[in-house]
């Protein structure tokens, strides 16, 4: 091995050790831990609402994904995707991405960190990872909060995909972890949007507030039919075709879609985050 | 010394901190106005100004966290903060007093920063962290949460993280605020230490007493701007040493300093003063004597560093701005 790939392996290795330490401050956190079993509990709520009312009119069966979680436990993992999709995960996403820089500044541990001296974008690379973890781990979460509520609510067995044929218990299970990965890179790229207000201000619950009504904002949209030229550009707009990953075979031009946008989203706006951080000036 | 070789043998004595003409506004307000800073090499420079005087904005122009304005600044030579990545793990700091993860040990909160620091290493992070804990004498405290500090074992630990790693420079913010007379004692015996072992040592204080046992230098800020700059003793000179003198024939005496030419001799109801001038207190005492003028008492007063302050500040330790 050369010196200069020792060098790089070093280095690799050392921004290693910021970013398990900024995971460990994240994960850490009670706040955090908090918000992650409030995701959990919700999917937990509904798997007993539908179980109430299964209970109580055992005979009618709907066509859509909830009431199809009532022959079927693993459904309750896409159902809660479904349902956390609009406003729990972009809020929990929020909160994290609104502390990333501002919480830093707010406290003064940014002058610390910049004068260790971290280098102003490898901490920013370190907050951005940090945002997509924890992305995934919410998404993932809530989809694994809902197969678990599910299955021992309403117990397991294969699936029926939406283009009515039958998928293994392992398949459908795949398919649920990849649902979640999908939901997590939409989320990563909310993140990236609060990442760079994160940048503009030290006040975490200010870039906090701000990054979710972006998302909330961005919902409404998507919502109102006079704007459907604007609907594919928006970034929540291709956030549910997750669901497309039930079809057999698995109809796959919208997520492609969904994953060029959100990746779009992410860029620009990581991209943003370092011009405006880069130079900033440091008061706090 | 640790310097890197290619700065031994250069023919000025080489500086730890150098700006020209370092500027910052805020708003309107000229907060560092044209700063011509000179920190030489193992000297320790005492930074001093009343509050608002622009001195954590120097700083923090000097360690590359704000951008001036215009002018530049420079650490051992090389720019910043272009340099920062470079010069800065040479670099200990306190700025603004410290600031720690309030739910993180004290211990955690270090290791965070040794983490930060992409040149050091993590397989020497427990002993050098545990070094500098017991150096600012925060060992029994260091698995307590932060938030659970007093405002001095805070100040430690900012101490603390200046210095994890052996440091060229150590940029000292207001170091002894919020601690005891104790504390106080404690930071000044390890300035001296870190001094002795050639670090050069940069302080900024608002309470000239604080700085005056321990520095080899001193620059004095007022409203933004350097007022003076350069070794300690050069300052005390600034003022000119004055007597005072009680007679009971102040005019008689007034006739004798004025054949000695003392330039600003002045008689009150009970003294005549003036300044010394390079004479000798004796010969004026002899003069006196000698001139039949009966001399009750003879007193020359030095200048302390406060009067020089004062005297150049104009307005004492109000804040300005
Ligand atoms: N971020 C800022 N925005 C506006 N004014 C500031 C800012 N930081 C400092 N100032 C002003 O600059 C002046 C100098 O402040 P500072 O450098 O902290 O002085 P010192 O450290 O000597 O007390 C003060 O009048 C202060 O109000
Ligand atoms: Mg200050």
């Amino acid at each position: 091995m050369s010196a200069a790939e020792k060098t790089r392996e070093r280095r690799v290795h050392r921004s290693g050790r910021l970013f398990a330490s900024e995971l460990g401050l994240m994960c850490g956190r009670r706040r955090n831990q908090v918000g992650l079993a409030t995701l959990f509990a919700l999917v937990v709520l509904v798997g007993v609402a539908l179980k109430v009312s299964a209970m109580r009119r055992p005979g009618s069966r709907g066509g859509d994904l909830v009431s199809a979680v009532a022959g079927n436990g693993i459904y309750l993992g896409f159902a809660g995707l479904t349902i956390e999709i609009a406003l729990f995960l972009p809020l929990a996403v929020s909160v994290l991405a609104g502390d990333a820089v501002a919480g830093e500044a707010n406290q003064g541990t940014l002058r610390y960190l910049l004068l260790a001296p971290v280098g102003r974008l490898r901490l920013l690379v370190v907050k951005a990872g940090a945002l997509i973890v924890g992305s995934v781990i919410g998404a993932m979460v809530v989809a694994a909060g809902g197969v678990l509520t599910g299955v021992v609510l309403f117990g397991a067995g294969p699936l029926i995909s939406l283009s009515g044929t039958q998928l293994s218990v392992a398949d459908g299970l795949w398919r649920l972890a990849l649902a979640a990965l999908y939901v997590a890179t939409g989320l990563a790229a909310l993140g990236m949007i609060g990442l760079f207000i994160s940048t503009l201000t030290e006040q975490p619950i200010a870039a906090t507030v701000a990054t979710a009504m972006v998302g909330t904002l961005l919902w409404v949209l998507d919502a109102v039919p006079q704007l459907d030229w604007l609907h594919p550009w928006l970034l929540v707009d291709r956030w549910p075709a997750f669901v497309d990953l039930l079809r057999e075979p698995v109809f796959l031009d919208r997520i492609v879609a969904g994953l060029g946008i959100n990746a779009a989203y992410g860029a620009v706006f990581f991209a943003l985050a370092w011009l405006r951080f880069r130079g900033k000036d440091i008061t706090s | 010394m640790s310097l890197p070789p290619e700065h031994e043998g250069s023919e000025q004595p080489e500086l730890a901190i150098a700006s020209t003409g370092l500027t910052k506004r805020f708003g309107r307000q000229q907060v560092v106005d044209d700063l011509a800073l000179a920190v030489p090499s193992g000297s320790v420079y005492g930074f001093i100004g009343p509050n608002g005087s622009g001195k954590t904005t120097t700083i923090r122009m000097l360690l590359g966290l704000v951008r001036p304005d215009s002018g530049s600044c420079a650490l051992f030579g090389k720019p910043m903060p272009q340099a920062a990545g470079g010069v800065l793990p040479r670099v200990g700091a306190l700025v603004e007093g410290p600031a720690f993860h309030p739910y993180l040990s004290g211990t955690a909160n270090l290791r965070r920063l040794d983490a930060a620091d992409p040149s050091s290493d993590s397989a020497t992070a427990s002993a050098r962290i545990g070094s500098a804990l017991d150096r600012v004498g925060l060992r029994a405290a260091a698995g307590k949460r932060y938030r659970a500090y007093s405002l001095g074992m805070r100040q430690r630990l900012g101490i603390a993280a200046a210095l994890l790693h052996p440091r060229d420079l150590l940029v000292l913010d207001e170091p002894t605020n919020g601690l005891d007379p104790q504390g106080t004692r404690e930071v000044r015996h390890l300035v001296a230490e870190l001094a002795a072992e050639g670090t050069t040592i940069f302080v900024s204080s608002h309470l000239l007493v604080e700085v005056e046992q321990l520095c080899s230098h001193v620059g004095v800020m007022r409203s933004g701007r350097l007022l003076t700059q350069g070794p300690l003793d050069e300052l005390r000179t600034l003022t000119a040493p004055r007597f005072r003198l009680q007679t009971p024939d102040p005019a008689a005496a007034l006739g004798v300093l004025a054949t000695l030419e003392v330039p600003d001799a002045a008689a009150d109801a009970d003294a005549v003063t003036g300044t010394l001038a390079g004479l000798e207190p004796e010969r004026i005492v002899a003069a006196l004597v000698a001139a039949g003028v009966a001399v009750r008492s003879f007193t020359p007063v030095t200048a302390t560093l406060e009067d020089a302050f004062v005297e150049l500040t104009g307005e004492g330790f109000d804040v300005s701005g």
